[in-house]
Order: structure tokens, then sequence, then C-alpha cells
């Protein structure tokens, strides 16, 4: 049943991706040369309604986080590898199949290379475990951990930034 | 390029999808499923060398730890190239395609380099988000609307390393 659901989810995603042209490479490669802010737009408006959704779920106890551990060293060394690659592929792992779905094959190869690049990182694990994961290993924080501020507050200001953001954006013309 | 959504309004409905994602998993299976994609590359590639050598795998910390299954999170996955076919289907926008345009420009209407381009890509993508622990959807998405703080060190190398690589090869043109 959570496999259907799952299954389900994803039909839903991909005819969003599709509809907002989110799949294509032109937008990515747009995102990334600074011309075409689809992506980010697409991104920065989810995270309003998730940020929003999301505190206001914890905070009534409608639903737990489940956050990702924080090792500074390997977030951000992982995060440039993907950017560089994104570069190159210019699509993202969500976002490949639905490229294909829409007739760009290239994609496949994106596919292919990602399976490698999976057993790649499973095999040099243990070498990151003992390295760049030890370093500023901070466990499951989140800001209004650190804020020491109530997380729905965070989260509304947070999204009201982005918001924010958004609307300049917008107003120069981007 | 006609008939879209904008891309507020794919966001607004993907941050929805995460909410009603996180809502249902946690009520009907006990446990919420935050959007997320890499994961499932990490799933597939461990069954693949399962097949070829079981030992291998039960012996690799990685995959002990993200175990090799068809899980919700592979579901997901497949579920969006269904999603989106659907998508361009109804709207009469499903074009085959090997070589995105805009790679084109700048490298030729090969196949063969563009396969080649996208394979690498793939393979930096999906190694660098399981070092940084995810990708857009599992740290962008549904990290920041948790307020994860490894979540914004991540998205900040996605564009540190992806801005610089994709103005080299693409150049910057609106």
């Amino acid at each position: 049943m959570e496999l259907i659901v799952g299954f389900v989810t994803g039909i839903l995603w991909g005819y969003i991706f599709q509809r907002a042209r989110i799949v294509r490479f032109e937008k990515h490669a747009g995102l990334l040369t600074l011309t075409d802010l689809t992506v980010l737009k697409f991104l920065l408006s989810a995270v309003i309604v998730g940020a929003i959704g999301i505190q206001l779920f914890t905070t009534l106890g409608l639903a737990p986080y489940h956050l990702k551990p924080t090792h500074m060293a390997a977030n951000l060394v992982g995060g440039i590898i993907y950017g560089l690659g994104w570069a190159l592929l210019g699509y993202c792992p969500g976002t490949m199949g639905g490229a294909i779905g829409e007739g760009s094959f290239d994609a496949l190869f994106g596919i292919l290379g990602g399976l490698l690049g999976a057993m790649a990182y499973a095999h040099t694990y243990p070498f990151w475990k003992k390295t760049l994961l030890a370093v500023g290993n901070y466990g499951k924080i989140h800001l209004p951990a650190l804020l020491h501020l109530p997380p729905l507050g965070v989260g509304v200001i947070f999204a009201a930034l982005l918001l924010a953001f958004i609307v300049f954006l917008e107003k120069m013309g981007w | 390029m006609k008939n879209g959504w904008s891309p507020y309004l794919g966001g607004v409905l993907t941050g929805l999808l995460l909410l009603a994602s996180v809502l249902v998993t946690y009520h009907w299976f006990g446990k919420p499923r935050y959007l997320g994609t890499s994961t499932a590359y990490v799933k597939v590639a461990g069954l693949i060398e399962k097949a070829i050598s079981p030992e291998t795998v039960a012996q690799n910390a990685y995959y002990q730890k993200k175990k090799p299954a068809i899980d919700w999170k592979v579901m997901l996955v497949l579920g969006v190239p269904l999603g989106a076919f659907w998508a361009a289907l109804r709207n009469r926008e499903f074009n085959p395609r090997w070589v995105p345009g805009v790679w084109r420009e700048r490298f030729g209407d090969s196949p063969a380099l563009r396969a080649l381009g996208a394979f690498v890509g793939g393979f930096l993508l999906i190694y660098g988000a399981r070092l940084a622990g995810g990708c857009p959807s599992g740290h962008g998405l549904s990290g920041m609307s948790q307020l994860a703080v490894s979540a914004f060190i991540v998205v900040a190398g996605f564009f540190i390393g992806g801005i610089p690589l994709a103005l080299i090869l693409y150049g910057r043109r609106r």
C-alpha cells in the first residue's frame, strides 16, 4: 500500500514538473547561468508553502520532523560536487525521469551515470565516514533550536523573507 | 512553450504535495515520508549489485544503512516519468530528442558527446548528493521546509559548484 502511495505521489509530481517546465535542460542551464530563474521560483514557492505547513504540523503534533544530520564539510563538498554534475547534466535527480517522460532521452544517460555514482559512493563511504563526514558533525539540528525561537515563528519569518525575495526578483524583471 | 503553468503554481502545488505526503504516510504507515529522490538511486544500485554479488552488498556499510529494495522512494521516482509523460501527451508536448538545444549551440549535435556529458554529470550529481545527504528535493524542498541547518549549507554548495561551471560551459545569454 505504501508503495502505491509513493507511486501515485510520483505521478502527480511528474505531472506538476512537466506543466511547470521544470524538467527541461534549458531551465536548469538558465538557472545556473542566471538567465532564467523558473526552477528557483518553483523551488522557493514550494518551500514557502512547505515551511509554514511543516512547522504547523510539528507544532500541532500532526506529524514529526525527519531531519537530515548536519555534517558541515560533507554537506558543503557534496553540494559542490552535485553542482558540477548539475551544470553538466542540466537535470536534477527528481526531474531526470520527468525529462524522459517529455522525450528528452539524453536524461537516460544521466540516470545510468547516477546509478554508477550511487555504487561508487557506497564503496567509498567508509573513507568519507572517517574523513569529511566527521568534520563539523552537529547531528540533526534545525534553525529554531539553534536560535532558541519557536519553530512556527521562524517558519513564518523564513517564508516571508522568501516571498519578499520573489517579489524583488519579479520587480527586477527576472 | 505555450500553455504551461506559472512556476509559482507548480511550486505551491509541490509544497501542498509535500504536506499531503507527510500527513498521509505518517498517519497511515507510521513514518512521515518527506519528498526526496537521490536515495532511490542507491536502493536500485544496491539491487543491481546484489544480483551480481550478494556478499559484497551484505558487507557494505552504506548498503546496510540504505538497504537495497523497491521501497516508497523508488516508487516515487518511478512515478515521475509517467506523470510527466501523461502531462506531455495531454498537451502535445512530447518531443523526442537526444541533444538539448542549449547544449547543441555550444557542443554540436553529436548524441554521443551529449550522452557522455549526461553520464558524467549524472555520476557527479548522485555521488555529490549522497555525500551531501540529499538533492534539491530532499535538502532543498523537504530540508528547508523543516528549517534544517544541513539544507542551507547543501543548497549553497549546489550553486557554488553549479554557477561557475555552467557559465563556463554555456556562457551568459538572455
